[in-house]
């Protein structure tokens, strides 16, 4: 709650001064990852649309009125809804709205968004961290997620990033199903300047992993991303597959993997829910990475997995260039949002 | 998750059971039932708005309120008006009676499928006795043009030449003219994904659409998509006025709300489904079948017509002589097990039949996978001729030598052989009900019964 209270807090300062550079500053100020200047910018125009569903309409809805009532919350469910929160997060969050309603604690708009703020910014916040790369070597990313949510991209900005950042990357091209699914790793590593480790077409994805893991000692790596075909989440036997492929990771480098990034697109709807459930379940997912989440009206999914899941957001991407893929910061996704 | 629809309404009208009435204020709790139901299923909120107006002003009125099963009729009609929503019998096929070649494009967001979907369309259309060519378009995606250059191969289909350091618009031109000059009766272009708002990518379609004329544009959506799923609709559908939609990865276990809401604010029909990672996994889409799926009541008529084309109705002459006379062995066994692998995974059959979604999340890691489904193919494929006909001569070093001769072990060939007795009796039992009977004892069949 502390951070949610410096985030509320932050909320009425920048409206006092009704700046974004005041918000960018303060990212930097934070030291965790000195941002690019434009981020913000580009996060904010990559949510507006979000921002409009949720904001445009919450103000349309309290136009003209007065009193805060429960036909003014009804309003509101949908509203959040719409914006692919969920239905049972959103019923949480009306519920939590209508306990200060009744404490006579929403008098106008104002108060309301802000306690939406807060209630929104409050269950992000929770369990965000950033990634701890230091702590063995070499750190074992394993990407995993459905079908064509952008595993392989993803980590070929995330292998950019850290490359450009000093740190010595390893691809593990653990895609063996899908057609040129290597190829387009290869393409990456090459684009980004890191070595790639891959089989043919086909091949059995824990022997990949396993060469992956002798080829990253022998080599001293920092960092070694495994890709995964995509998969989708009913499917026992490649869960099975995904399981194989941990007990190899951990058998070859101990502790590995030091993390299991479940992708997830920005646009799926509820199914987003039942997804991170059965991967964390199966494949114990230790955080999320949210794609394509620019331009459009989506997102709302990312509060309701970490509502209900408690799964950290690790990155979230708002765009098709490599620095569009960002570490997650809370506050600055509801200060985009709100 | 939520259960399904039908279970929610009849714990509602239980209540209602004994009044006999049913008035306007019943009637409310059901819609809002349906109402969430249809919105965790990411059908768009403004489309469950109208329909729920639309199912309420059916609902009141003497139909239901004569009705002995309340909970079935509001069902009933929430069923038929997401039917009629949807299209209904509305003829979903793809335009290609004009002059070949038929050009038909792909569009849609970034891994929404249209690659694979295209390879798939291409192998449904050579099914059709059909010439297609494959045309790479997506010059942005890296590896893209291999993936389906490598779709082709396995097809054994001729993909366009393309390279990504060409413009697509010219790709798709000459790929036409090419067409045109070798004889190819049908296009199939690839494009890369984009989103909606992306107005530099949108145009660079909208010229394609320009230079090659396209019969058909199908917008290929993912199932899972969420409430955007309208915002990306309209967007394609505005821009370059689309025919229809192919709705790809059904085979999980998203509810697919996004059809309905597609559909809904666009007026295009989905024309097909995705079912699945293999090019086989492709369907021509059924209004009523979504429907049952949106609502979570199965689909059986899918598992049923899937099993008609699939199984050989021959063999299962044969078989059904077979087991008149008490004949069914190993051999038979063997290819029953095919022809149940060829319907698909055992996971999606098993999908489609009513209440067995539930059931097969308790029976995970009970159920029978595709790799043991092998094995078993394996321990009989090491028998010999004689034991496969009379598995009562396998004795121990038969076992020994089989077991080796699979790869398996001793106990896992006993295993079958004990599975396989068990089967036998079934067989012999079923045969003794008659067709009536069989779908009753079916009911009654425990796991160790089944046969595989």
């Amino acid at each position: 709650m502390v951070v949610s209270g410096k985030g509320f807090f932050r909320g009425i300062v920048d409206k006092i001064t009704g700046t974004e550079a005041g918000n960018d500053g303060a990212v930097d100020e934070r030291g965790k990852e000195t941002a690019k200047p434009g981020f913000f910018e580009r996060l904010k125009n990559g949510l507006s649309k979000t921002h409009e569903t949720i904001v445009g309409k919450i103000d349309s809805l309290l136009l003209g009125k007065k009193k805060i009532d429960s036909a003014t919350l009804e309003g509101l469910e949908e509203i959040l809804i719409s914006a692919d929160i969920g239905v049972s997060t959103t019923m949480e969050l009306i519920a939590l709205l209508e306990q200060r309603l009744k404490r006579n604690e929403l008098s106008d708009g104002e108060t309301l968004k802000r306690a939406l703020r807060e209630e929104v910014l409050s269950r992000l916040s929770r369990e965000s961290a950033p990634l701890d790369l230091d702590s063995a070597k070499p750190y074992v990313i394993m990407v995993i997620g459905v079908n064509g949510v952008g595993k392989t991209t993803t980590i070929g900005k995330l292998a950019g990033r850290y490359r450009s950042e000093g740190r010595d990357v390893l691809l593990v091209a653990g895609d063996t199903f899908r057609a040129a699914a290597a190829e387009q790793l290869e393409i990456w590593a090459e684009r980004v300047g890191v070595d790639v480790v891959r089989h043919k077409d086909g091949a059995d994805p824990s022997a990949v992993v396993f060469d992956g893991c002798r080829a990253a000692l022998a080599r001293n790596k920092d960092i070694v991303f495994v890709d995964t075909a995509g998969r989708l989440h009913t499917k026992v036997n490649l869960m099975e597959e995904l399981k194989k492929m941990r007990r190899i990771m951990g058998r070859e480098i101990p502790g590995a993997p030091h993390e299991t990034l479940l992708i997830l697109d920005a646009s799926t709807g509820q199914n987003a829910l039942s997804q991170a459930r059965l991967f964390r379940d199966i494949a114990g997912v230790t955080g999320l990475a949210v794609t394509k989440l620019d331009g459009t009206a989506k997102g709302g999914i990312l509060v309701a997995i970490s509502s209900e899941l408690k799964i950290p957001v690790r990155f979230i991407g708002v765009g098709e260039g490599i620095d569009d893929l960002r570490e997650f910061d809370s506050e600055q996704f509801v200060d985009a949002i709100f | 998750m939520f259960e399904n629809l039908s279970d929610k309404l009849d714990l509602l009208f239980k209540k209602l059971r004994g009044q006999g009435v049913m008035t306007e204020e019943n009637i409310r709790e059901a819609l809002r039932e349906v109402r969430l139901v249809l919105l965790e299923a990411d059908v768009n909120f403004k489309v469950v708005r109208d329909f729920v107006e639309a199912v309420r002003s059916k609902a009141i009125g003497s139909q239901v309120l004569q009705s002995l099963a309340p909970g079935q009729q509001v069902i009933k009609i929430v069923h038929d008006e997401l039917v009629s929503l949807m299209g209904g019998d509305e003829d979903n096929s793809l335009n290609l009676a004009v002059k070949p070649p038929v050009s038909i494009m792909l569009v849609g967001l970034q891994g929404s499928g249209k690659t694979t979907s295209c390879g798939k369309l291409a192998r449904f259309l050579k099914g059709q006795k059909r010439r297609p060519l494959l045309v790479p378009a997506d010059v942005y995606r890296p590896a893209a043009i291999e993936q389906l250059k490598t779709l082709g191969r396995q097809l054994a289909l001729e993909v366009f030449e393309s390279r990504a350091d060409q413009d697509p618009v010219n790709i798709c031109r000459d790929a036409l003219r090419y067409a045109e000059l070798s004889g190819f009766d049908t296009v199939i272009y690839d494009t890369a994904g984009r989103l909606q708002i992306d107005a530099p990518l949108m145009d660079e379609l909208a010229r394609i659409k320009a230079a090659i004329d396209p019969e058909e544009i199908l917008l290929v959506a993912d199932a899972m998509t969420g409430q955007e799923a309208v915002n990306v609709a309209t967007g394609f559908n505005e821009c370059l006025g689309l025919s229809g939609v192919v709705l790809t990865k059904l085979d999980g276990d998203a509810r697919g709300g996004a059809a309905l809401s597609i559909k809904a604010v666009t007026g295009k029909p989905i024309k097909f489904v995705g079912l699945g990672e293999k090019l086989d996994a492709f369907e021509v889409f059924h209004a009523d079948r979504l429907v049952s799926r949106i609502l979570g009541m199965g689909d059986m008529l899918t598992l049923i017509e899937r099993a008609q084309s699939t199984i050989d109705l021959k063999e299962s002459e044969k078989l059904q002589q077979k087991l008149k006379k008490n004949e069914f062995n190993l051999e038979d066994f063997k290819v029953q097990l095919q022809q149940i692998k060829k319907m698909g995974s055992l996971e999606s059959i098993m999908g489609m039949i009513p209440g067995m979604g539930k059931m097969m999340k308790q029976m995970q890691g009970a159920q029978p996978s595709e790799n043991e489904m092998k094995r078993i193919e394996a321990i009989i494929d090491s028998m010999t001729m004689a034991e496969r006909r009379n598995h009562t001569i396998i004795n121990g070093s038969r076992r020994l030598r089989i077991a080796k001769g699979s790869g398996t072990t001793v106990q896992e060939v006993n295993q079958l052989v004990k599975r396989f007795v068990e089967a036998q009796k079934v067989v012999r039992q079923l045969q003794k009900l008659g067709p009536k009977g069989m779908l009753k004892s079916m009911g009654r069949l425990g796991k160790g019964a089944m046969p595989f």
